[in-house]
């Protein structure tokens, strides 16, 4: 079930659009907003409300890599493995994170604090090497830096 | 030398809010376009000025505005998209200009969506950029509480809404009929063309998309003219650009330059030269879509048909280079990983090639590679050339693979012979 707050926001973006199957999108990330991913329930919650069918929403959704289909954990971290960061030497950083944490590209720790995630290109490619944990962004990144970060992230 | 884009652009990415806008004459372009120019004569001054599209194909944006419908039915809006989703690996331009001054994009939109009479537009702007996404947002609510966006935008009658759509991440949603049906809710496959946007775009109805740099000038060159823009550029393209460095040089970023300066001038003074310790071996002069240009090439100015007379593509401008201490062999592997991740599944060529072509990759990079890979890697990249695809996609990836092939041929055969990474 929706909770009443995730029906009015996705009700507000439905607003600005001519039909309501358009808001797909922005309900998923409402969705994920509030619970960290998306269930094959949500699916049909959202699918019920936009008039659609389930097997649109979760085309849309599965089509999307920021839309989570698998419960992650409290704190997602994106490492940037494009190309310049590449060449910026991303793999120490991982290779160090990933040691720390105790879990690969893909995997969440067993206290549900970290999911690691390997991420496209994210835009600040002068800044190499590049991550994100969550919505927030680092850039410059040494090994130096690490703990006192992920410190940061209970 | 002029800097019309970035002079505005404080260090330290602070973004330049609406009210030192309004101090520096922010907004006055647009009311002077609203009171005593014409919509058709805001195109085709746009036209005059040759200024060609930003977002990589280089397609001259007055022309492209002049095939939207100017008499039809006007009960339903035209629209206008700000393509923000610059999501090629190596590109970090639009960001610059999204954060430091977004008020310049937003003015330059509503003139825009002015001149093709458009009655909503959105900025399709790509999710990792939340802090660009903050700035926008609070932009456009100044902007709707000054009168420059909604009803009769200052009693010219005309009006606009403007939104902005935070991408749900996937590099297709940049291509620009994907990103319609992105905005649609769907997923980001490519429409077939024609019908063109400037036809059937958002929601059937006639559409315009552009770039951000390319939007952020229009208010300029409303301003100063058409001569003005053309005497820009050092070549007779017209304009400045905004050119980017990455990779291992001692001072990457990104430099708002005339267009047709040369890509050694670009490295060794704007870049600072190699990182000490590090030669040049080549670069990708425009994202990770565009072929490499080699030591051969430094000369070579960077404009659209400058750097494709060179064999290679200007793209969105912002370079990858590449030095001795990286494999060159490794280098292509991840870009071309990224295509095959990133691949929308629609043609063969692009779907069934690129994680052939990534396999093939990894194995010679791992040193079990065979001598015959070489020529199914050339074989692939002609199949995903133009023309066998539904969008440039895979034209795209084949750009960096084709030239690797070229001209780190020896590397390869290395790797294959010695069973081994030398850089290893
Ligand atoms: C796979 C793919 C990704 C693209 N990504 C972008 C992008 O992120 N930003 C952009 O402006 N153009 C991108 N383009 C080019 C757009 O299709 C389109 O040409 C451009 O937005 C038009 O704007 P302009 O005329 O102002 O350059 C991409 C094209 C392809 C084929
Ligand atoms: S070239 Fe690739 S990305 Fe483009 S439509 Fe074909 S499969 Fe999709
Ligand atoms: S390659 Fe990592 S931010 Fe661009």
């Amino acid at each position: 079930m929706l909770t009443e707050e995730e029906k009015k926001e996705i009700q507000e973006e439905i607003k600005q659009y001519p039909y309501p199957a358009v808001a797909c999108i922005d309900a998923l990330k409402i969705v994920q907003n509030h619970r960290g991913w998306v269930s094959d329930e949500s699916v049909r919650d959202i699918a019920q409300l936009l008039s659609i069918s389930n097997e649109e929403v979760d085309s849309v959704a599965t089509f999307y890599s920021r839309i989570y289909r698998k419960p992650v954990g409290r704190n997602v971290i994106l490492i940037c493995d494009s190309v310049s960061c590449m060449i910026l030497g991303y793999e120490s950083l991982y290779n160090y994170i990933s040691k720390k944490i105790g879990v690969s590209f893909g995997g969440t720790t067993s206290d549900g604090r970290f999911t690691l995630l390997p991420i496209s290109c994210l835009g600040d490619c002068d800044n190499a090497p590049v991550m994100m944990i969550n919505n927030d962004h680092f850039n410059r990144l040494t090994i130096e830096k690490i703990d006192e970060l992920l410190d940061r992230y209970k | 030398m002029e800097r019309p884009l970035t002079k505005h652009i404080k260090p330290g990415s602070v973004s330049l809010n609406m009210k030192d806008y309004i101090q520096l004459g922010g907004y006055g372009n647009l009311q002077k376009a609203l009171k005593n120019i014409a919509p058709a004569e805001v195109t085709a001054l746009v036209k005059a000025s040759n200024l060609l599209g930003r977002g990589g194909a280089g397609f001259p944006t007055g022309v492209k505005w002049s095939l939207i419908p100017m008499d039809g039915d006007k009960s339903t809006p035209k629209y206008l998209v700000c393509n923000a989703d610059e999501m090629e690996p190596g590109t970090f331009k639009d960001r610059y200009l999204l954060e430091g001054n977004p008020h310049q994009l937003i003015e330059g939109m509503i003139i825009s969506a002015y001149a093709i009479q458009a009655g909503k537009a959105y900025i399709f702007l790509r999710w990792a950029y939340k802090k660009a996404e903050k700035i926008l947002r609070e932009a456009i609510a100044d902007a709707y509480k000054s009168g420059y966006l909604g009803k009769n935008i200052l009693g010219s009658g005309f009006n606009l809404d403007l939104y902005v759509h935070s991408s749900a991440g996937r590099y297709m949603c940049g291509e620009e009929t994907a990103l319609l049906n992105s905005l649609e809710g769907k997923r980001a496959m490519p429409r077939t063309k024609p019908p063109f946007p400037a036809i059937s775009g958002l929601f059937g109805r006639p559409t315009v998309v552009n770039n951000v740099e390319t939007l952020s000038w229009i208010s300029h060159i409303v301003e100063h003219g058409a001569e003005w823009f053309k005497g820009l550029s050092l070549t007779p393209t017209g304009g400045t650009k905004l050119f980017g460095v990455s990779g291992r040089v001692k001072n990457p970023g990104t430099w708002e330059l005339p267009l047709g300066i040369s890509m050694r001038e670009l490295l060794e003074e704007h870049a600072g030269g190699m990182t000490p310790g590090h030669k040049f071996r080549g670069a990708l002069p425009g994202g990770a879509s565009t072929d490499f240009l080699i030591e051969d090439h430094l000369d070579v100015k960077l404009d659209f048909s400058t750097v494709a007379a060179a064999g290679s593509r200007l793209g969105t401008g912002t370079m990858i280079v590449l030095d001795d201490k990286t494999c060159p062999v490794a280098f292509i592997h991840n870009v071309e990983k990224f295509f095959a991740l990133e691949s929308c599944g629609w043609c063969t060529p692009c779907r069934e090639g690129l994680p052939w072509v990534e396999k093939m990759l990894a194995s010679i990079e791992e040193g079990t590679g065979k001598m015959e890979y070489l020529d199914l890697l050339n074989f692939n990249a002609k199949f995903m050339g133009p023309g066998n695809t539904f969008c440039a996609h895979a034209p795209g990836a084949a750009e960096p693979l084709q030239s690797g092939l070229k001209y780190f041929h020896d590397d390869f055969v290395k790797h294959i012979t010695d069973k081994k990474c030398p850089w290893r």
